[in-house]
């Protein structure tokens, strides 16, 4: 989900560490108590029962979707039912 | 009205009983039958077969985006008569009030049923009602029952489903229940969720009218979703029922608030949707009426009734395979994984 | 929504579906050791498309599954204590203790509130001053560190009436103890997507050591679990085990340190007992003295009562992937979604539940 708006310091636990993210026209609070990188606006985030877990790197999500695309296109067309 | 909240006195049939059905009740839905405050209603006799249901409503909240326990109440009394093809004509209304509840979320629910109805062109002609103490109830809960007419030759049935028949959904799916669960404390999200409450009763005349005969079976899946309702329809007719995943019409935004709370749209209540049960050779037109109609505008072809194992329904997935799909047992609850 | 479309491709997944099947050069059988895996292959069909050759077997993945007897019953117990609110995951509340669910006891008065995130807990200890909030925690990695962080959260706001029962778990421990089993063959392990985005893929480098297994971390969608299953059957095949992540957009080497120094504040490590495996020496968590005024056995003085496993009731084993819910003697006749005797059958995640749901008769 996307990062919208941010509040709260990444060392400072006293504080809310509060993150609005969304996504297809939802939009709701996580904690940013527990994510492994603090995310910047327009970052997108794993969510686990209303914590972020994960900021994914945009490049690293990239690759990923750009591996499964040639493992996809490489199959020979007689395979393919 | 004196008071700012329903007291006990609003229920005993008293004087104060008496101020609040002429200041609130007749204000806003006044008509000639409920006017006449006799102890029954004596309606016309029409000819053709009379359909008669009843449904209470014990919503909470009882406001919500897309509508309230009022127009919900209407609503899902019309289409239960829609659903056996018959042309509604009264309602009544029974309350149920908590001591406190303010009187201004009352009249606003009373002015949302006069608004529903008057929509709908029918009357409430009988009502009722009785105030429990505070604690005993929740703020409202409403029960209307409906009478209609279902016309000759009209016989709209789950037994009359035959294999080869094809399965059309009016609409998105899942929209009035993930809007209900996230009003609740602690899963609230912003966004455009709405409940879908509508009458339907127009869709179904239309239907009824430029297809005779080949409309065979209605249903409103309502508490339990699409999947309940299909699993009922499937062991009614005693037929199996395939659907594939990639028709199943679902906005964006429910969609991604089911996810993230671990709920499946296929469980989740509509309440102005229908499944139509259409023989083969009217499918295209039966879709094409349902998305000339805006309550239907986003209709599709689900999937198909087939011979096979009675009563099973069947779901193909994106990747050509497949799993059963078994009614829902219980209230959807969030999930942590 | 973007980052899971992407993966749910339809054109990607059914030369998939293709490779898959080319793949398998041994028989394997793989396990499963996540709930939402197990979901999420049964809810795309996965099952129904596995080629000849390949089995999957539904292992401890499940948090709810897992949770003893015992636990649910002193949970029933919390419930009904006078001043007491608990607070739970959806998942727990038809969970069967030794005598009926939390369900049960709310019919009978307890007072118990579902929420999504244990912050939402929080919050009903701020709004319900005269109750003593119980926040009822399971999970596993995934779920625990965010528990970690709202009782920080209630030491920082200096929350007085808010305390959490720990049945927390850690993941790599009880697959030791399954995988010590000789009785039990597998040649591979589909590792969790969120879990491995804490602990890390390094994580399962042991198992891979000790057990010459094949290990690969998948996430949830379509073409993610394909992927993971189509790696396994070649490492399987190749006979070269090792540790593969098919997850980078979320899982590193290393995991989620921020989150594990969160966890390692409030919670030390501590024996657990987990449903079907018994006591697993440092297989839970349990919170620590600095932070023991939020720790509801401690606060409430809780014993675990002696409970009782029901009868019949084969969940230990199908746990343990020795044996499947058509072999239990109770499945879908006394056992059924609608009245669950074990956890199994209850959680929607469930090995039980999912056969059950999606149909699984062979």
């Amino acid at each position: 989900m996307r990062v919208t708006k941010i509040d709260g310091d990444p060392d400072d636990f006293t504080q809310n560490q509060i993150a609005t993210v969304d996504a297809d026209g939802i939009s709701k609070e996580v904690r940013l108590d527990v994510v492994d990188r603090w995310p910047g606006i327009g970052d997108y985030v794993i969510v686990h029962a209303g914590f972020a877990i994960h900021t994914l790197e945009a490049t690293e999500a990239e690759a990923n979707i750009k591996l499964l695309r040639e493992m996809a296109s490489s199959m020979p067309e007689e395979l393919l039912r | 009205m004196s008071q700012k909240t329903i007291l006990l006195d609003h229920g005993s049939g008293g004087l104060a009983s008496q101020e609040l059905i002429s200041d609130l009740f007749l204000k806003h839905l006044d008509n000639p039958i409920l006017r006449s405050l006799e102890d029954s209603a004596i309606v016309e006799n029409y000819p053709g077969k009379l359909a008669f249901t009843t449904d209470s409503y014990v919503v909470d909240p009882i406001f919500f985006p897309g509508g309230d326990i009022g127009k919900l109440a209407v609503h899902g009394t019309i289409n239960d008569l829609a659903m056996r093809g018959a042309k509604p004509l009264y309602l009544s209304l029974g309350l149920i009030l908590e001591e406190g509840m303010p009187l201004d979320d009352l009249e606003k629910i009373i002015i949302s049923i006069a608004l529903s109805c008057k929509d709908c062109g029918i009357d409430i002609v009988a009502g009722d009602t009785k105030v429990v103490p505070k604690g005993k109830g929740d703020k409202i809960f409403i029960n209307t029952s409906g009478i209609g007419i279902v016309e000759e030759g009209i016989d709209i049935s789950s037994k009359n489903a035959k294999a080869g028949d094809v399965v059309l959904l009016s609409g998105t799916m899942g929209d009035h229940g993930i809007t209900i669960m996230t009003r609740r404390a602690g899963i609230s999200m912003e966004g455009k969720l709405e409940s879908d409450t509508m009458p339907l009763h127009r869709l179904v005349q239309r239907l009824l009218a430029e297809i005779p005969g080949s409309v065979h079976t209605l249903r409103d899946p309502t508490r339990g979703g699409v999947a309940t309702s299909l699993n009922e329809i499937a062991a009614n007719s005693g037929l199996a029922i395939t659907i594939e995943d990639e028709a199943l019409p679902i906005r964006p935004e429910v969609r991604a608030a089911c996810e993230i709370l671990g709920l499946e749209p296929l469980y989740l209540a509509n309440e102005g949707k229908c499944l139509a049960i259409v023989s083969s050779d009217q499918a295209d037109k039966a879709l094409a009426i349902m998305r000339s109609c805006p309550e239907g505008k986003e209709a599709a072809i689900i999937g198909q009734l087939t011979e096979g194992k009675p009563g099973r329904v069947v779901i193909n997935t994106p990747i050509g395979g497949s799993r059963v799909v078994t009614p829902l047992h219980g209230e959807p609850l969030p999930r942590i994984c | 929504m973007k980052y899971l479309d992407e993966f749910r491709d339809k054109e990607l997944a059914r030369p998939l579906v293709a490779e898959l099947k080319k793949s398998v050069t041994k028989p394997l059988r793989v396990m499963e050791i996540c709930g939402s895996h197990t979901m999420a292959i049964f809810r795309n069909g996965i099952r129904s498309i596995l080629p000849e050759g390949y089995t999957l077997i539904s292992g401890p993945g499940c948090p709810v599954c897992v949770t003893s007897a015992s636990h649910m019953d002193a949970f029933i117990e919390m419930a009904t204590h006078p001043g007491v609110r608990v607070a739970i995951f959806g998942d727990l509340f038809r969970v069967p203790g030794t005598h009926g669910s939390l369900a049960n006891a709310g019919a009978e008065g307890a007072k118990i509130d579902v929420v999504y995130s244990s912050m939402d807990a929080l919050d009903l200890a701020v709004s319900h001053p005269a109750d003593l909030i119980v926040f009822l925690g399971v999970g596993f990695e995934t779920t625990t560190p965010g528990i970690a962080a709202t009782i920080l959260a209630a030491k920082n706001r200096n929350i007085k009436n808010f305390a959490v029962f720990s049945t927390q778990k850690v993941m790599p421990p009880p697959l030791m103890a399954l995988l010590d089993d000789p009785r039990l063959k597998i040649d591979g392990l589909l590792c969790p997507g969120h879990v491995s985005s804490i602990i890390g893929a390094g994580a399962y480098q042991p198992l891979v050591d000790r057990y010459n297994l094949a290990c690969v971390v998948a996430g949830f969608e379509t073409t993610d679990l394909l992927n993971g299953l189509i790696l396994l059957a070649r490492q399987v095949g190749q006979g070269q085990p090792k540790v593969e992540n098919t997850y980078q957009r979320v899982v590193n080497w290393e995991g989620n340190v921020r989150a594990a120094k969160m966890v390692d504040e409030i919670f030390e490590s501590a024996d657990m007992e987990w449903r079907g495996l018994g006591v697993i020496p440092g297989s839970g968590l349990a919170i620590r003295e600095k932070y023991a005024e939020f720790d509801a056995v401690a606060r409430l003085d809780i014993t675990l009562p002696e409970a009782e496993e029901a009868k019949g009731c084969r969940c230990g084993e199908i746990l343990k992937g020795m044996s499947v819910p058509t072999k239990c003697p109770l499945f879908k006749t006394r056992c059924t979604p609608q009245n669950p005797i074990g956890p199994c059958m209850v959680s929607s995640e469930g090995t039980c539940a999912a056969y059950y749901k999606y149909g699984m008769d062979q």
